[in-house]
Parts: structure tokens; sequence; C-alpha cells
């Protein structure tokens, strides 16, 4: 019975009552640990998806371009390109190009949020902090890669409407694909972000390498029978290493399609003469991924 | 050592000195701060004032010098200088999408403060400013005077030794002002804290315990505000005459002291003006056009120490940032 009477308060306990009501409370700041650099990362991701609540208008005019793709384009020049896709609907065959472009827009401008962060002051907030940078990058580089993955979904449910039936382990396929991709890009956005001070020139330069991106990476069209340059761009482009997989991914659950037809609109990716599996594909965008990242982190290190 | 135990010493500087190329923004500057005292750091812009703040924050490198922070070295005892000092800055640095609550509970997740005290003391830092009630506004929404105090409030939420407030009322109407003063004077007493600022308002230098006066990156002066405004003579007298020059050499034969000209006027202190005057006027022997006696303010005892005022200072300091953004754009 003595032991529970003689509860000694902890020395963080309320330090008093003012006159005026105020309940003062002391608190310290304990050592940096594995712990704390966790609660830190989690609350920088935590906050991307907090504002990204917060702007519904981003939502939609994020998804304006992936629509455009998929149903004006997949519409419009179905009936030209019917002579080669052998009876497979353009709108299918784009579809996975489509899924990927869905996060690789949104995951680059997550990253925007770094250069205004910055432009508003806040990242100040987060370097003056007991914590590491590479906690702040990686905080950023997930929440990024959430909303991205999170507007992929939107895409992702739309698969009828391109004609590619709802398989589970497709959508989960799928899904983890676009989250991987979404990730890297928003390393590779953080990695230009963190040496760059104003917006403007963020924007003007992940234009100039997005749409490259985009085009080279086979998303609009089969990435074989290209002239030679043309195939050394595309073995280049990072966006090129997760539109295979997915392509692969989403024909593997498409009905009636022949064996001819697959090989034309599926070729995959080789380098020389070997022929790059789908782990090893994904693989890259995840190795891509982490050295993006690792260069955003020494960027950040050395900004003072 | 660092040991974080320096009872009675909450900052101390040595040789401090920083330099971005060419240029030598603070040139070797020494000073301790005592534990509780506020101390204010004096300057016009570029005078190297937020240049030594950012490397006692940890934000900047020194080139040379040491200085420890609540008994922790800057340089290599970086993060626990970190947990133990809370910042305002000059900008804004709160997340104007977030609300005040969000902004305190992102400070205090990012400083580790244990869970069941994050609510109690953003509670009790909230009531300290008197934005409580408005705890679930969005920041953006938020008049200037709120933020700078919401600002206040997160800087104090891990119960830091020291509070860093970098012009912590620049761009805020005097009435805000005065506001903010008195609540970090009591947050000060509440706390317990040691509150180090810079500010550029001389008339807010009168709120602080001891200040320092900085100038071309030198500390030029460092002393409570009191004495520095006896050291310079207890008054201050200007005359406006038709020859400045004439009128300089006149004091300087007759009564020994030593004017300097501004703005078409001669100024010089003395010790009792009142009774000065008659004697000046017995024994000066040149025309006067008018005699104006003023009782000294930390003004005065800036150009005494750097030969200009302050906002001279200024004027020059915004013409050479207005030439340096011409150059940027080019």
């Amino acid at each position: 019975m003595k032991a529970a009477t003689t509860t000694v308060p902890p020395a963080q306990t309320p330090a008093g009552v003012r006159p005026d009501g105020i309940e003062l409370v002391r608190v310290s700041v304990p050592q940096r640990t594995a712990g704390s650099e966790l609660r830190a990362i989690r609350i920088v991701w935590r906050r991307e998806l907090i504002r990204f609540r917060s702007d519904p208008i981003r939502i939609v005019t994020w998804l304006v371009q992936p629509f455009l793709f998929l149903f004006v384009l997949g519409e419009g020049l179905s009936h030209i390109a019917s002579a080669g896709t052998h009876g497979v609907p353009l709108k299918s065959f784009i579809y996975p190009g489509v899924l990927c472009m869905a996060v690789m827009f949104t995951a680059m401008f997550s990253a925007a949020s770094f250069v205004w962060d910055r432009e508003f002051g806040f990242l100040r907030e987060m370097m003056v902090a007991p914590v590491s940078r590479s906690s702040i990058i990686l905080g950023k580089c997930l929440g990024g890669a959430t909303v991205a993955a999170l507007q992929g979904l939107i895409v992702l449910a739309i698969a009828g409407a391109a004609h590619v039936p709802y398989h589970p382990l497709m959508l989960l396929g799928a899904f983890g694909i676009q989250l991987l991709l979404a990730f890297t890009i928003t390393a590779m956005g953080m990695a230009i972000a963190v040496r760059i001070k104003q917006m403007q020139s963020f924007m003007g330069l992940t234009q100039l390498i997005m749409l490259p991106m985009f085009f080279l990476s086979g998303a609009l069209f089969p990435a074989s029978g290209l002239p030679a340059w043309l195939n050394v761009l595309t073995r280049l482009d990072p966006m090129s290493y997760a539109v295979d997989p997915m392509r692969k991914l989403v024909f593997a659950n498409l009905k009636h399609v022949n064996p001819i037809a697959k090989s034309i609109l599926v070729p995959g990716l080789n380098w020389w003469s070997y022929h790059i599996p789908s782990g090893i594909e994904v693989g890259v965008v995840a190795a891509i991924g982490v050295v993006m990242m690792s260069i955003a982190v020494i960027g950040f290190n050395r900004a003072e | 050592m660092s040991n974080g135990n320096a009872q009675g010493v909450a900052i101390s500087v040595r040789d401090l000195a920083k330099r971005f190329g060419e240029v030598e923004a603070v040139r070797g500057v020494s000073f301790e701060v005592a534990s509780g005292e506020v101390f204010g750091f004096l300057g016009p812009n570029g005078a190297g004032k937020s240049t030594t703040i950012s490397m006692l924050c940890t934000l900047a490198k020194p080139t040379s010098g040491a200085a420890t922070v609540a008994g922790y070295d800057i340089v290599r005892d970086r993060d626990n200088v970190r947990r133990h000092i809370g910042l305002v800055f000059q900008d804004q640095t709160l997340d104007g999408h977030l609300t005040a609550r969000h902004n305190l509970q992102l400070h205090a997740e990012l400083y580790g403060i244990p869970r069941r005290l994050v609510e109690p003391r953003m509670r009790q830092v909230l009531q300290m400013v008197g934005l409580w009630e408005r705890r679930d506004g969005v920041v953006r929404t938020f008049s200037g005077g709120m933020r700078r105090r919401l600002e206040i409030a997160r800087g104090l939420m891990h119960s830091p030794r020291v509070l860093f407030l970098d012009e912590p009322t620049v761009g805020l109407d005097p009435q805000t002002r005065r506001s903010i003063w008195t609540y970090i004077r009591e947050l000060q007493e509440l706390e317990q804290i040691t509150i180090f600022m810079t500010t550029h308002y001389m008339d807010e230098a009168e709120w602080c315990d001891r200040i320092a006066i900085m100038d071309h990156g030198e500390l030029v002066a460092l002393d409570r505000p009191d004495a520095l405004k006896a050291g310079i003579g207890t008054d201050r007298i200007t005359i406006h005459s038709d020859n400045e020059i004439a009128t300089i050499a006149a004091l300087k034969s007759r009564f020994d002291i030593d004017g300097t000209i501004h703005d078409g006027a001669v100024t010089f202190g003395v010790t009792d003006g009142d009774s000065f005057l008659p004697i000046l006027f017995r024994d000066f022997g040149l025309p006067i056009r008018s005699v104006s006696v003023s009782r000294p303010n930390l003004d005065d005892v800036f150009m005494s120490f750097t030969g200009t005022r302050i906002r001279d200072v200024d004027e020059h300091a915004a013409t050479i940032t207005a030439r340096q953004a011409v150059g940027a754009l080019r």
C-alpha cells in the first residue's frame, strides 16, 4: 500500500498556476534519437497531407492532364491508330502510360512545396529544429509520394473506361508501381528544389525535364522499331522503367490480345541483347529514387 | 567545457567573425550575456546583427572565433544548442495554410516534446500571448501583430533557455510594437529565460537590461541603456547658425567642446543643458539662429559612437540593397 501513495510527480509536470488561471507547464527537449527522427519524418509527411486536403482545387487540376490524354487523345487517335494496335483499343494501350503520368506530374510539383517553404520562410523553422536534414527530406519525399499516389488511385479507379478489367492483383501491382514512381519523381524534384531559390526557376526547369521524360518513356508509343538515337534516349529515361512493367502488368490482364499484337505493343525494354525483367525495371526505379534523395540531402546539407 | 550547466552565463562570445567572400560581415566580436537578461543588439541594417544571430542559432558557421549558447558550443554541439534555444525570425516562418494549433503541434513534433505535455504547454503559451481563443484560426487570416505573437508562442513551445528575437517588431505599428514588448517582458519573468534580441528602433532599446551597439561588423558600445546615455553627457544641445565650421571652432576654443555637424546643425553633449545655455549666450560671441536642448536618447548614443544617425545608415543600406537587387536582376 505504501508504494501506491508515494507517487513522485515527474520533473516535467505543471510548474504551477498563475493567478490569471494560466497553468504553467515546463517541457524539455530530449536528446536526438532514432525515435525523435521518426517523429519528425512523420510530421513532415503529415503536413503534406494536411495541406493537400485543404487544397481540393489542386486535386482536380492535376487530374485534367491524364484525363485529356486518356479520353481525348485515346479516343481521337483511335481511328488512325487502329491499323497498328491489332484490335487492342488505343485507350487500353496508353492507359498504363497515363497511370504513370498521373503520379509523375503531381510528384514533381509536390517537390515544389519545398521551394514554397523556402520562399515563405517555413523552411527555416524546420532547419533550426534539432532534427537531421535527411529526416526533413525523407518526410518531404514520402509526403509527396503519398499525395501523388492518391492522385494515381483516382486514375486507377477508372480502368473500366479504358476497357481494362478490374483485377485485384493487377490493381495492387499497379498501385505499387505508382507509389514507387511517385517517390522517385518527388526525390528527383527535391534534388532540384534544394538548389533553387525561386518558384519560377523551379517551374521552368521541371517543365523542361518532365515533358521529354514523359514522351520518351514509351507512355504513348511502343518502344520497339525506334531509330537508334531515340532508342538510346528511351533507355536513359527513368520513366521508361516504370511504364514498361506497368504495361506488362496491364496487358497480362487484357482479354483477347493475340500474341502478335502483344509482341509489337509490349516489346519490353532491353539493354543491348539483355531483356530486362519487370523486377529489375522496378529495382532501377527504386535505385534512382534513392540516389536522387541522397543528392537532395547532400544539397540541403551544403546550404547554410 | 560544453556541459550545458553554465549557470549565470547564457551566451558567451569570443572573437566571433564571419566573412562572405570579400565582405567581412562580422569582424571579431566578444561579449557575454547573463542568464535571465534581456539583451538588446542594436545597429543599422547591414551592421552584422543578423549574421551574428544566425551564427549563435547554428544557422551559419563562423569563419573564426567561438561561442557558447546555454553552455554548448555553437559549432561542435549544434544539436544541443538547438534543443535549448527558441527563435523568432525577422521574416515570418509560420505555415499560413495551417491553423495556429497545427503550427504549434508541428513544432512540438519536430522538437520531440513529450506527447502528454504538448496540449497543456500549447495552452499555456497561447494564453500568454492572448491567442488561445484563436487557436483554430488559419494563420493566413491573422494580422501581422497576431502572427508575431504566435511566432513568439511557438518559439517558447519547447521551454528554451534562450529566446532569440530577430527584429521582433519590425513592420508593426507603434501600438502593436508596445504590446509585443509588454509580452516579451512578461514572458521573460514568467519563463525565466534569457532574451537576445536585435532591433534598429532606438526607442525599443530602453526595454533591455543591457544593449550592445554594432556598426560595420564591430561592437562599438556595450552597457546598460542609462549608462550609455550618461556616457555621452546628460543633455544634447543643437545649434543652428549661419556658419557651422566657425561654430565648431568657437565651441572648441571657448568651451573645449567637440561638436559634430549634422543636417546643417551643430550638436554636442553637456552634463546640464539648462545651466549651460546662459554661459553659451554670454561667451559664444557668434550669431546663433536657434538653440535647442534635448535629453539624450539612444539615437544620440548611436550617433556619438558611430558618427551617424541610425536612419542615415539605413538609407545608405537601402541604397546598397537596391543596387544589389538591380544587379541581381541583370
